[in-house]
C-alpha cells in the first residue's frame, strides 16, 4: 500500500494499534462498573489540557495527560463521597473542561478551526515522533497495569464491598483506574479524537460480550476487536480520505452488529436443536 | 478469646442513630444467628463489624485486634446478600470464586496452582464444581448464593459472616448451603449470620440474638417457629425476596378478563 510509505502514516498506524489494544483493556472495567460514559467526560476535560499545552508551546499530549488525570482523580473522589451530588458535579466539570479548552485553543497562536477539529475528531497527520514515543510508552503502561492487576480490578468492579472486606486497597485501585482512564483518553486523542475516545473503550467490549462466557475471554476478544478496528480504521480512512476516529468507531460498531447477529443466530440454532422454546403468555388478555 | 467482640457499639447514618449500645461477643467455633425484622439494624450490625459502616461510638475487636488496626482480612469470609447486579460483562463462576483468594494472596502475585486448587475445593463443597466455566448470570438465585459462599470459603477463613444467606433461595440450594456451613462449623470455624428465618440452618445455630429497634432484645437458643410459621409445608414468602420483574407495565390480568 503506497500510503504506508509515508512516515506519518506508519506513526499513525502504530499509535492506533497501541490504543486499539489498551482502550478495551481498560474499558471492560468501566463497562463492568456502569461507567461507560466516563471516558467521554474525561475527554472533555482533556481539551483544557490541550489548550494549556498549545498556549504554553508545550506538547499538548503531556499537558492533556496532567489536566485530565487531575480531572479523573477529582471525579473519583466525588464518586467515593456519595452519588447524590456527584452527577451535577460531573456535568460542571465536563462542560467547564470543553469550554475552557475551546477558549484556550482560541487564545493560542495556532488557533485555527482545523487545529481544534484535529483534537476533537482525530487526524492521521498530527502524530509527531515525540508524540508517538509518549503514546507507545503510556499505552504499554496502561496495558500492563490492566492485565497485571486484573484479578484485583475485577474484584473491585464486580463487588466493591466484598473487595473492601477482603482488605484490598480499594481506594488506591480506583485512583489507579481513574488515572489510567485519563492517560488512555489523552493518548487516543491523536487518532480517534477526544469526542470518540470513549467508543473505543466501550464498543469492543460490548461486541465481545455478546459471545463470551467469562471476564478474561471478554477482555481478550475485546482487545482483538479493538486492535482490528483501529488498524483497519487507519488504513480505510487513508484510502478513502475520511476521519480516522470516526472510521475506526464505525468499524467497531460494525463488529458489534455482526457479532450480535451471529451470536443470536448461533444461540437460536442451538436452542432449537435442544428443545422448543416455550412462549410466555401475554400479561394482558383483551377479550371482545 | 472472642473472634468478634463488640462493646457498647452505636452506629448512625446522617445523624439518625440505628444501633444503640450493642454488645456482642462471639467465641471461637460458635455459630450465632442475628435475627430481627426489616429495619431492626441487624444488617447494619454485621456491616459495621466488617468495617463497611463507620463506628459512631464503642469498640469492635476482631480476633483480639481492634478493627481499625485489623489487617488479617483473609481470616474473614464475607457472604453478601446477593451477587452484585450484573452489568452485562460476563464472568464465570470460577472467576467470581477466584476473587476469594485475593485476601490471602495479595494483589501483586498472580494466581498459582494453590489458588486454582482452593477454588475447585470451595466449589466442590457447595456442589457447583460442574458449573465452574459457566457465566454466573445463567445460574439460579440459589446457585448464585452458593457461588458467593464458595468465594468466601476459597480464602480459607476462620470466621464466616453471612448477610441473609437464604433469602429467596430454593429448597435444594438451602440444603446444599446448610451442608457447606455445617462442614465449616464442624471444622472449628466460627459463623455469624443475619437471617430473617432460619429454615434448614436451624440445627446449626448455637445461639440466636434478636435485634429490635437497634438494641439486642433477646439472646439464647434459637426460638421455635410459632403460629402459622410452624405449620408443615408453610412456604414463607417475603415480598422483597424475589426481584421485581423488569416490565414497563404489569396489568391486573384477572380483573381485565373478569370485567368483559
Amino acid at each position: 500500500m503506497s500510503l504506508f510509505e509515508y512516515d506519518f502514516m506508519i506513526r499513525a498506524l502504530i499509535g492506533a494499534l497501541v490504543i486499539g489494544l489498551a482502550a478495551p483493556a481498560l474499558g471492560i472495567y468501566l463497562v463492568q462498573r456502569r461507567l461507560s460514559l466516563i471516558g467521554d467526560g474525561i475527554g472533555h476535560v482533556a481539551l483544557t489540557g490541550v489548550g494549556v499545552g498549545l498556549l504554553l508551546h508545550h506538547s499538548p499530549v503531556i499537558s492533556a495527560v496532567i489536566v485530565s488525570a487531575a480531572g479523573a482523580v477529582g471525579i473519583e473522589l466525588i464518586r467515593q463521597r456519595g452519588r447524590t451530588s456527584g452527577d451535577l458535579a460531573l456535568a460542571l466539570l465536563f462542560y467547564g473542561g470543553i469550554a475552557g479548552g475551546v477558549v484556550l485553543v482560541g487564545l493560542s497562536d495556532d488557533s485555527s478551526n482545523a487545529n481544534l477539529m484535529q483534537y476533537l475528531f482525530g487526524s492521521l497527520i498530527t502524530t509527531s515522533p515525540q508524540d508517538l514515543v509518549v503514546i507507545v510508552v503510556l499505552g504499554l503502561a496502561v496495558l500492563l497495569a490492566m492485565t497485571a492487576f486484573r484479578p484485583a480490578l475485577f474484584a473491585v468492579c464486580n463487588d466493591e464491598e466484598y473487595a473492601r472486606v477482603s482488605g484490598l486497597p480499594v481506594r488506591t485501585l480506583n485512583i489507579l483506574m481513574a488515572v489510567t482512564t485519563a492517560v488512555t483518553v489523552t493518548i487516543a486523542m491523536r487518532t480517534v479524537g477526544l469526542l470518540l475516545v470513549s467508543a473505543l473503550m466501550v464498543v469492543p467490549v460490548a461486541a465481545a460480550q455478546q459471545v463470551t462466557r467469562g471476564f478474561r475471554s471478554t477482555m481478550a476478544l475485546a482487545m482483538v476487536i479493538g486492535l482490528g478496528a483501529a488498524g483497519a480504521g487507519v488504513a480505510v480512512s487513508a484510502e478513502i480520505d475520511t476521519a480516522p476516529g470516526a472510521t475506526t468507531v464505525l468499524l467497531a460498531l460494525g463488529a458489534f452488529v455482526a457479532i450480535s447477529l451471529g451470536g443470536g443466530v448461533a444461540r437460536a440454532l442451538r436452542s432449537r436443536a435442544h428443545q422448543p422454546r416455550e412462549v410466555e403468555p401475554p400479561d394482558v388478555v383483551l377479550q371482545s | 478469646m472472642s473472634v468478634v467482640d463488640v462493646r457498647h457499639l452505636a452506629v448512625g447514618y446522617d445523624g439518625r442513630e440505628i444501633l444503640h449500645d450493642v454488645s456482642l461477643a462471639v467465641p471461637v467455633g460458635e455459630v450465632v444467628a442475628i435475627l430481627g425484622a426489616n429495619g431492626s439494624g441487624k444488617s447494619t450490625l454485621i456491616r459495621t463489624i466488617l468495617g463497611l459502616v463507620p463506628i459512631a461510638r464503642g469498640d469492635i475487636d476482631l480476633f483480639g485486634t481492634p478493627q481499625k488496626r485489623f489487617r488479617d482480612w483473609a481470616r474473614v469470609g464475607y457472604v453478601p446478600q446477593r451477587l452484585g447486579a450484573g452489568s452485562g460483562v460476563p464472568a464465570t463462576v470460577g472467576e467470581v470464586v477466584a476473587s476469594g483468594r485475593l485476601a490471602r494472596r495479595g494483589i501483586f502475585r498472580p494466581p498459582g496452582a494453590v489458588d486454582k486448587a482452593a477454588v475447585r475445593a470451595a466449589l466442590t463443597k457447595v456442589g457447583l464444581l460442574d458449573r465452574i466455566g459457566d457465566p454466573v448470570a445463567t445460574l439460579s438465585g440459589g446457585q448464585q448464593q452458593r457461588t458467593l459462599i464458595a468465594r468466601a470459603l476459597a480464602g480459607g477463613p476462620d470466621l464466616l459472616v453471612l448477610d441473609e444467606p437464604t433469602a429467596g433461595v430454593d429448597a435444594a440450594s438451602q440444603e446444599a448451603f446448610a451442608a457447606a456451613l455445617g462442614e465449616f462449623a464442624a471444622g472449628g470455624g466460627t459463623i455469624l449470620l443475619v437471617a430473617h428465618e432460619l429454615g434448614p440452618l436451624r440445627p446449626l445455630i448455637d445461639r440466636a440474638v434478636v435485634v429490635h429497634e437497634g438494641r439486642i432484645a433477646h439472646e439464647g437458643i434459637p426460638p421455635e417457629p410459632a403460629g402459622h410459621h410452624a405449620l408443615p409445608g408453610h412456604d414463607h414468602v417475603h415480598p422483597h425476596a424475589t426481584p421485581e420483574q423488569d416490565k414497563i407495565c404489569v396489568s391486573p390480568t384477572d380483573r381485565i378478563t373478569a370485567r368483559s
